[in-house]
This record gives C-alpha cells, structure tokens and sequence, in this order.
C-alpha cells in the first residue's frame, strides 16, 4: 500500500501557507478574506482526504499501514504510516482544525500570519501522529512548539509574554532529556526505525532495550536503561500532558491564548503527551514502564484530586476549564499505566472525546468572550435568559465534562477507572472521587454564567449564537452524543492494535521478571 | 413492544425540546402526553400478560473492550415489569397533571415558552427511568442512574431565577454523585471479580462470590459483601438514605409535578430497585445486608422524626418519603424482597397523590407552601381534600388488622414490619412500629393544618382559592383508585404464600416440597395460622433455583416470608396500634387542643430546633465537607501551585529569564519568523548531529 496519501494529508496545510506567505500580499479586508478562505478550504479538504485513509483503514491489521518512505537529507529517513493507535489521532486533528479555523473567522489583527500560524501547526501535529522515524518525530514534536508559541505570543491576551514563555520553557526543558535519550536509543539499536522499516533495518517497537539494574552514583536502577530512557521520555511527555505537577504552564497558556489557539491547545496538543507514552514508553520501554508504573498512578490520581479542587476555586472561566483538562489527562495517564486492554482503550478514548469536550468549552467561552471581552466569571450570570440556545450547548458539554453516561466523556473516565482498580484499588478510589468533584466544580461554573436572573446591566443586550457558531458547535455535539451511545464506532478501531500493545506489554514484562528471577537464583 | 415502550417517551423529548417551535407548544405537549400514554397502556400489557421466564432484547453494542463486552438492551423480567407500570403510569398522569398545574407560571413572563420545556424534561426523565430499569448491565443502568439525574437537576432548578432552585439543583446532583461514587467503585470490584458486568453472568457468580476474598483498600474482604455494600452506597444517594438524604427536602424547590414523578414516586426508589435487582448477590452477603437493614430503619426513623415538625407542606412531604424508602430498605435488608417491592409499587400511587394533591392545594393557595397559612380549605377545594384524605388513609396504612383488607398502604407497610420481625432484625421492627405512629402524626397534622380549622395567612388568598382544573383532578382520581385497591388486588402475588411469590416472580420451587398439602392452606391467610409455624412447616412451599433463575433469588436458608406470616399476633396489629396513637396525637394536638404545639415547642425549645433544622445535618456536612474543599481548593491554587510549583521553576529560570525579557521585546516586531526558522534549522542540525556522532559508533 505505498500511496503517499499520508504526506499529502500531512503537507497540504503547510502548502497552504506557503502560499499565503509568498503570494497574499496587503493587509486590506479582501486579502484577510482570501486568507480565512484559503485556511478553510484547506483545512477541510485535509479532513475529506483522511477519511480515504479512516474508510481504508483495516483495524485487524496491526501493523503499519498506508506506509510512505524516502530518503532524506544526510542519510535520514522520511518515513510515515498509521496504526490503530495514530489513526484516530490524525482523523481527531484533520476534524478539528476546520473548526478552529471557522472559530478564528472574528480575527483582525495579523490574520494572513495567524493563518499561516495554524495551518504550519496542523502540519506539524499530523506529523508527530505519523512518524515513524525516529528523528522525524523529534522534529515534528518540538517544531509544534513554535507556532504555538506565537499563536500565544501575538494574538493572546494582556499577559501573554509570561504565558508563552513559561509554555515553551516548560515542554522545551522537558524535551531536551528526550533528545538525549533518543541518542541513547539510536547507540543501543542502531537504527532510528519505529516500525515498517527497511530490509536489514532494526525497528525500534521489535527492539528489546537493556534492562539489567545497576547502581549509578551509588543508586541502585531497577529496570536499568530502559528506566533511565523511560524517564527521559517521560519529563517530556509529562510536560505536555500536562501531569501534576508540571501542569502549571497550561492554565497561564490557556487563559492568554485566543479562542482557538486554547482549543487547539487542549484538543490537540495535549494528546501528543498520551501519543507519546502509547508510541514510546509503553512498547519500548515496558521494563522501564513497569517499575514507574505504581509511581505515575499515584501522581494520576493525585493531578485528577489537585486540579478538580483547584477548579473549584477559580474565578476566571477558561482557567477553570484548563484545571479540568488537567483532571481529565490524569485519567488519560492512570489508563495507560494500568496497562491493560480497557485502561488503554480508555485513555486513547478518553483522549479524542477530551479534544472535542475541552474544545468545546473553550469555543462556549470564546462565545461570550467575543460579546462581552472578559472571562472573569462574576461578570456573567443569568444568560439563559437572552441566550437560551447557547445555554443549552453550554449544558451538554458541562455534562459531557462530568461524565455523564451517553456522551463521550463517559466512556473513557470509566473505562480508565475499571482498569486502574484491576490493578490498585487505592488509587482507584482516590480517582473516583475525581466524578464528585467534577460535578461540582463544572455545575457551579454552569451555575454563575448562565444560570439565574439576568441583572447586570452590562449583559441586558447580549445576543444568542449567530449561525456561524451553531453551526461550529454541531460537528462536536454529533461526536460527542454518537461516541457516547456507540462508542464500538472508536472500540472497534483501536481494540486490535491496543491488544496487541498490551500483549507485547505483558510478555517483556514478563521476560524481564524471569530474567530477574534467574539472576538472582544464581546468585 | 417493549422497545417502543422504551423509546416513545425519548420521542416525545425530543419532539417537545425541538419540534414545539414548529408544531406549536400545545400540540407539542400533547405529542408527548399521547406518548406516554401509549407506554403506560403498553406497560399495563406487558405486566398482565407476563409469566416469566426472563426476556432478553438486544438495541446496539454499547462499551466492549477486552473481556468487557456490554450492550444497549431490554431485560424484561417481573422485576422490571413491575416498575415498567410504576413509571408509565406515573409520568403520563403527572404529563397530565401538568398542564394544569403548569399552565400559568408566575415564575415566568407571558411570552415565555417554558411549558414544552418542562414536558420535554419529564419525558426526558421517564426515558432515563426507563433504560435504568429495562437494563440487562450494570453500565446501562448507571446511564439509567446518571440520566436520571441529570433530569433531576434540570427539573429541580426549573425555575433558574431562584437562586435557591438552583443551588438545590446542585446540590442534588453532588450528593448524588457521592452515591455514584460507591455505585461506580461497586460495578468495578464486580468486573474484577466475576470478568463480566452482566447480570446474567454476576448472579451465576455470586455464589462463588461468597467465598472469595478481594482487596480493597487497606485490607482484604469478603467479595460479596464489598461488592454488595459499595453498590448499596450508590442506592443511598438515590434514594436519600442517611446521610447522603439532604438533597431531597431541597429538591422540593422543583414544581410540584416533578416532586411527585421523580421524587416520590420513581427516581427515588432505584436504589430499592438496585438492592431487589441485585438479589442475587445481597443473598451472600450478610454483613452488607445487615447494614442496609441498620441504615433502612434509622432512615425511616429520622425523617419522620423531622417530619414532625415541619411546616412547609413539600417538604412534609418529602420527608415522609425519604421514611418511607427506609421502610422499603428495611424489607430488602431482612431478605424479603418481594415486600420492598410491594411498598415501592403501592407508595408510588399513594404518595404521587399527596404530592400532586398538595400541588392542588399550591396551585389553590397561589403557590403559598407554609402550611401556617393554610387552614379551613376543606369546602373551598373539596375534591383535592378527598383525594388526599385517600393518600394519607393509604400512607398511614388504615385497614383491618388481621385481614387483607385495607388501603394500600395499610397491606405493604404491615408486610414490612411483619418482614422485619419475621427476618429477626428488631432493631429494623421497633423502629419501623415508631416511625409507622410519626407517620401518621405528621400525615394528619398536615392534613388538620391544610384541611380543617380556621383560614390563617392572607386573606386575599384564601378567599381567591379555587379548585384546579380537570387535567388536575383526573390524574389524582386514577392514583386513588390505586392507593385504595392496589394493596388489595395484589397482595397474594407479592406478599402472600410462598408459592404465588415464586409463581410472580418465576422463581422454581424447592424440589423438595409438597405441593399437594401446601396448595391446602395455601389460600387461607398467613395470619389465621399464626403461632404454629413450628409443626407445619416442612409443608410449605421453599424458594429454590439458582441465582439469576426468577427475578428475584432467596437463599436456601431465607424463610422470612414464612417466618413473618407466622408473627406473632401482637406484631401483625403493632402497626396499627401505632397509627391509631399517631392519629389520636394529631387529633389532640391540632383540633382538640391548637394551642398546645406552640406551648410544647416553647417548652422544648432544643429539641424542637433540633428536629426543625433536620438534625443539623446540612450545617454539619458544610463545615465538615464543603467549606474544606474550597479551602483546600484555595490552599493548593495559591500556595501549591503559585509558591511551590511555579516558585521552584520561577527559581530556577531566575537566571535567563533577563534574557527573556529581553527576547520579549522582539516579540512584536517582525523578526518572529526569523526566530523560529532559526529554531527549526537548529534542532534539526543537532538532532542530525547528534545522530551522526551516535551512528559512529
């Protein structure tokens, strides 16, 4: 199957601001038009062209598929292909950035540049969900960076200097142990191959790294290398997840985003952490995996207690919101180190209906945001009243936050929470509190904004949802209401390729622990 | 049948949530009351014509993953027929009901359109009830439960200017999730032990369940008893159980139709349905038993306790239920399933009527709720008066001692004290013989307060009160039909000889037992040979089977049906004897005497705020729950985050940040590409050298 569908669908948007770089030229209205149009209409036919890969797509195999490779400079490979795990990933990313580019249409300050902005980022983020090469991945997941950093940087609120600096300091540092490791890796194995490689080439998901323990300055490391690498990718992927608690960057980078740069943020951007751990840590590190695994549950359960107390104290809405994607992404990581077949379709669940729950509420804030230019919580209050179709859109993704059952965010919350308690019950029960607290801090955010009488003077004339923004809303209301009631749609899909993770799993796990046995017997 | 059944109330949702602006209002509100009619008469079919065995039918796929596997699908068995009626008939009275009583809301302004609203949640809301209890999996049914609450929620802060209504709402929901909390962790420790969240595949495990031991926590249990308690603590939220009860006096802040639907009638009585349902299962666990048992009776002991004493007449009311749900947690805590249902079947009928009666008197009164205002309404609004005299004879349980003859409470509740004593808890039994005389202290206080006596309060008011429309009256004559006869008509099938309980709910008889001699006294009452179940009662009919085989499953060894048809004499008129002193204490203390409870709470004044302020339990949970959440919350916001994380960090960039800084000041102007073609370039260099160094080697 050697198309090159997935470079098309991965290089169109970078195209599309190639062109927007040499050939828009004037800042006058027509030339912002034919920029918005030029996104748009890339972005969306990006998206039709990834349901060619979605409906080609044959989830029993689990091996690569729609492989593209080449050579590339300095002996380097480009090489792209999905699995059961990535493929959801890119379809999440191709069906969103028309959204967030509809969600842009109000920007007047800079738009070719902003254009340019995301449509480069949807380019770097379909490229991370694809890469097979190791380099390659590298490339795609810390050039991400930048766009977003100028998205903050240029078009985000009063105090976006120390958003964005904090926000790229925060996943920069965290990247570089990576790089480091991934040297390491290259050392040890030889080749930069994830998988589908060439004849003679070592894929890196079939190569069992070094896991004899040894003592380093004096520490004993159980797990040996692998633990080492599993680290080093983990300060990574941690950062970006964002597990507690390296978290603080999000709510400062979300609160001075613009609408769409927080909902490509949370939709998006916090899945290549997940990405990463079911890629990287969890198949080629399993040693590695396993003696952290205990320590990241517990920092699991911890993040989804933290952050949902902390968000019932904030005043500032999209910070709110920000502390629950936090709790969420704590499910997310407590499924995948539950390490079995439902925490792990859990998490990568719970991880595509979190990208279209967060995104929408930080569209809902967006919404209000545009008519009144404050987030701040008591400013608001009794919207119902002149705005009862928002109100009702608001509701359902307040619902679908908590967890209802029947929209998305049922699915994966219970699914992690099933798998965790296979393995420890303890954090299990300190997880599920995460839906008592949930509850309250989403309904009481529900409570001030839209509920009650309207009294402030500044909301008496208020307007509803124009069309453009109906019509932005219902792509996420159909995904959200139709994950929720046949979530096989997504099951299905992933199941064999998750199986196949696990089982990969359990056997090095397995291997390492007899290793470990006979050495010592022999001892 | 049983799929329209189950989806013409979603129907009539949606239709009335979005069709009313094309089709109109009215029309949309009568789509959705036909629709509900239709289920009702269906659900009436069903019921009559259903003999077992259990029905399986397949919708949609739902979660599978893994070993997991769980579908969308109906399991109709006697259970579930049963509350199949309940709710039907129920919701489509009350979608009735509500045309008058919703007709002109003060609440709202003339051109708003919140009537096809209000119906579309309550459609909404009998849907939810509905998947619940047609479920074949416990996943299912937590959407049941969760839908359920959610339509709660909306309804109890339908009116979303009150601000009470809305932190009522919350509240609702909140302490429902505390529930949902032991409900999840239960349906979890299943799956771990049994591989499988079926019912099916559960209650064949049970019994194997009983042996074992899981971890949980700090140290190991008994699985069934863990499994058995945690979902119990799911069933406490719903159904207001200490501690987790404080929601439902503040849920009365909902129109009155909805009190009555959600929480009297149906919603609230899921959690008894979970313990029935779960038969299977909370026959091998005891322990877990025993507890349901301790916290059904001092539930039901409490409330009336509070209900003593207070005025408003919702919430009288409201209290009344969450007693009268110990009472049905009594019965399934003493093993006697079949009598919980009973009480559930025949509370529904009576208590939606005094709600929906008292929503008469509301909607009379122009939405006045203090009983200290009512007074002398008797003749203003007499068929109301009638309709609750019948509830509150029903709740009170007036009837024939020693026959079957009586209102429908009167059969249930005896059913319940009898099982209590019959089931050896005499805790559960003193407690439920107190509670039975508050009953019906408070049930007459109410309606001496409301119905007798001179008019108190505005004038105006009470000269203006005027009997409500027919859409009103006709729904509480249809439930007084069954607040009279319900009890009657089917005591055999659930509370009587062994064998019609087996034959009602397809449960196999021991194969031991000798049919011929048990069908002889089968027909007399229990009662009549009460004293001398020791000789004969090798005769009776045993339940047999396997778990899973009937709808309900008793263990080899549960003879309490027996057992409580052989109660003592005394024990079978206690209840009675009990109302009869409530009755005579109402009497005194509101027509004899008036003046008389003013003086006694004068006299008793710590005792009377304590039953006033409902045993402080709402101060107490916000000094001791809330309050330390937001401090927490604050806490870890400022402090662990702000001066710890951040802090460390901050700490450490203190050294680049004038770097920064300075960086920051190019931000805006146009070197911003350069930067990051910059950066891209340097990355890949050093990623491509690194590579290059490495691959040396």
């Amino acid at each position: 199957m050697d198309t090159h569908l997935l470079s098309i669908i991965t290089f169109m948007p970078a195209f599309a601001a190639l062109i927007l770089a040499v050939f828009l030229r004037g800042d006058d209205e027509a030339a912002q038009r034919n920029a918005k149009w030029l996104a748009m209409i890339t972005t969306s036919v990006t998206f039709v062209v990834s349901l060619f890969v979605l409906f080609e797509f044959d989830p029993n195999d689990t091996g690569m598929q729609f492989v593209v490779e080449a050579e590339w400079l300095l002996g380097m490979q480009y090489r792209l292909g999905v699995d059961g795990i990535s493929v959801l990933f890119v379809m999440l990313t191709t069906f969103m950035m028309p959204l967030v580019i509809a969600a842009s249409w109000n920007v007047e300050h800079r738009v070719k540049e902003y254009m340019i902005a995301f449509l480069l980022l949807e380019t770097l983020m379909l490229g991370v969900f694809m890469a097979l090469d190791l380099i390659l991945f590298y490339l795609f997941f810390e050039a991400g960076l930048i766009p977003m950093f100028l998205i903050i940087g240029i078009w985000g609120g009063a105090n976006r200097i120390y958003a964005s600096f904090k926000f790229f300091l925060y996943t920069f540092l965290g990247s570089v142990l990576m790089l480091v490791a991934m040297v390491g890796m290259f050392a040890d194995a030889g080749s930069t191959c994830i998988a589908a490689c060439q004849d003679g080439q070592v894929a890196l998901l079939n190569h069992t790294f070094g896991s004899e323990s040894f003592s380093l300055l004096g520490i004993q490391i159980v797990g040996g290398a692998q633990t080492l690498m599993f680290l080093a990718f983990f300060a990574s992927f941690a950062v970006k997840m964002p597990m507690w608690p390296v978290h603080t960057w999000l709510p400062d980078a979300h609160v001075q985003a613009p609408t769409a740069g927080s909902v490509v943020l949370a939709a998006i951007l916090l899945k290549l952490g997940g990405y990463g751990f079911l890629r990287f840590s969890l198949p080629m590190f399993p040693v590695g995996a396993e003696v952290m695994s205990e320590f990241i549950l517990w920092i699991s359960a911890i993040a989804i207690v933290y952050t949902s107390l902390v968000a019932l104290v904030q005043e500032d809405m999209k910070k709110l919101i920000a502390y629950s994607s936090v709790a969420h992404m704590g499910f997310v990581t407590m499924g995948i180190f539950a390490g079995n077949q439902q925490g792990i379709d859990g998490a990568i669940f719970q991880m595509l209906s979190h990208g279209f729950i967060s995104g929408a509420l930080f569209l809902c804030v967006g919404v209000i945001y545009d008519r009144m230019h404050t987030r701040e919580i008591d400013a608001y209050g009794g919207l119902v009243n002149r705005m009862p179709a928002y109100a009702l859109i608001f509701m359902l993704f307040t619902m679908a936050n908590v967890g209802l059952p029947g929209t998305s965010g049922f699915v994966g919350e219970f699914l992690t929470l099933m798998a965790v308690f296979q393995v420890n019950t303890w954090v299990a029960a300190v997880a599920t509190t995460g839906v008592i607290f949930s509850a309250a801090y989403a309904l009481w955010l529900y409570r001030r904004v839209v509920m009650g009488d309207l009294i402030k003077e500044s909301l008496k004339s208020i307007t509803d949802m124009n069309p453009r923004e109906k019509w932005i809303f219902a792509p996420l209301v159909v995904m959200t209401i139709l994950l929720g009631v046949y979530p096989a749609l997504i099951l299905d899909l992933i199941g064999p390729s998750v199986t196949a993770l696990v089982e990969n799993y359990d056997a090095a796990k397995e291997a390492a622990m007899g290793a470990l046995e006979t050495a010592a017997v022999s001892e | 049948m049983e799929t329209t059944i189950l989806f013409a109330p979603l129907i009539g949702a949606l239709i009335c949530g979005f069709g009313w602006k094309i089709i109109g209002e009215t029309a949309a509100m009568w789509v959705a009351t036909g629709l509900l009619f239709l289920a009702a008469i269906l659900s009436w079919v069903v019921f009559l014509s259903f003999e077992g065995p259990t029905e399986h039918i397949q919708i949609l796929r739902f979660i599978e993953s893994g070993s997991l596997s769980t579908d969308w699908s109906i399991r109709l068995d006697r259970l579930t027929a049963i509350m199949l009626i309940v709710v039907t008939t129920v919701s489509s009275l009350v979608h009735l009901y509500s045309f008058g009583y919703m007709g002109h809301d003060e609440n709202f302004k003339e051109h708003e359109s919140y009537r096809p609203r209000f119906f579309a949640y309550l459609s909404f809301f009998t849907f939810a009830m509905l998947m619940l209890i047609t479920s074949d999996n416990l996943v299912q049914m937590f959407f049941g439960w969760e839908g359920v609450g959610v339509a709660s929620y909306l309804l109890i802060g339908f009116y979303y200017k009150k601000p009470s209504a809305n932190a009522a709402a919350i509240k609702a929901f909140v302490v429902n999730r505390v529930g949902d909390f032991g409900f999840a962790l239960g349906i979890f420790a299943l799956f771990l032990m049994t591989d499988s969240i079926r019912f099916d595949d559960v209650f064949a495990a049970a019994p194997d369940l009983a042996n074992q031991n899981m971890t949980f926590l700090w140290t190991e249990w008994n699985a069934a008893n863990v499994i058995a308690f945690l979902l119990f603590v799911g069933a406490m939220g719903k159904s207001a159980q200490l501690f987790l009860h404080t929601w439902l006096p503040d849920a009365m802040e909902g129109p009155t139709p909805v009190s009555a639907l959600i929480h009297a009638a149906t919603m609230v009585t899921a959690g008894v349905f979970l313990v029935c349902r779960m038969s299977p299962l909370m026959e091998f666990a005891p322990e877990a038993m025993a507890f349901v048992t301790v916290v059904g009776a001092t539930t039901a002991f409490f409330a009336a306790t509070v209900g003593l004493v207070q005025t408003d007449i919702k919430r009288v009311i409201a209290y009344s239920t969450c007693s009268q749900l110990g009472y049905m947690f009594v019965a399934a805590g003493v093993g006697m399933y079949s009598a919980a249902m009973f009480h559930l079947f025949t509370h529904a009928f009576f208590k939606a009527m005094l709600f929906l009666g008292a929503g008469s008197v509301i909607h009379a009164m122009h939405h006045e709720q203090d009983m200290n205002n009512y007074g002398g309404l008797r003749k203003k609004i007499p068929y109301t008066f009638w309709a609750m005299m019948i509830g509150t004879l029903a709740i009170t349980g007036v009837g024939i001692p020693l026959t079957h003859i009586g209102f429908a409470g009167f059969l249930s509740k005896d059913a319940i004290i009898e099982s209590a004593w019959g089931g050896g808890s005499m805790y559960g039994f003193w407690l439920l013989v107190i509670a039975a005389a508050m009953t019906s202290f408070y049930s007459w206080r109410l309606m001496f307060m409301t119905f007798y006596g001179t008019p108190r309060g505005d004038k105006h008011t009470h000269e203006h009160a005027h009997e409500s429309p027919m859409t009103m009256l006709v729904p509480l004559g249809v439930l007084a039909l069954g607040a009279i006869f319900a009890g009657m008509i089917w005591f055999k099938p659930f509370f009587g000889d062994t064998k019609y309980v087996a034959a009602f709910y397809d449960i196999p008889l021991a194969e031991h037992a000798e049919a011929g001699e048990s069908k002889a006294d089968g027909a007399e009452d229990g009662a009549k040979t009460a004293g001398d179940h020791g000789k004969d009662e090798k005769h009776h009919d045993a339940f047999g089977g396997a778990p899973g085989e009937g709808a309900l499953y008793f263990a080899p060894d549960n003879h309490v049906l027996d057992e409580a048809h052989y109660a003592p004499k005394w024990v079978k008129v206690a209840p009675f004897v009990a109302m009869l002193i409530g009755f005579i204490m109402a009497m005194w203390f509101y027509i004899w005497n008036p003046t008389l409870p003013g003086r006694l709470a004068a006299n008793q004044q710590p005792l009377y705020q304590f039953l006033l302020n409902k045993w402080y339990f709402d101060e107490l949970f916000d000094v001791i729950f809330v309050r330390p959440a937001k401090a927490i919350g604050r806490f870890l916001w400022k402090r662990g985050d702000g001066d710890v994380i951040d802090g460390t960090l901050n700490g450490v960039a203190m050294g680049i940040v004038p770097f920064f800084t300075r960086l920051a000041g190019k931000m805006q102007s146009g070197y911003v590409f350069t930067y990051a073609f910059a950066m891209v370039i340097g990355i890949a260099v050093l990623v491509t050298w690194m590579t290059m160094t490495g691959g040396a080697k």
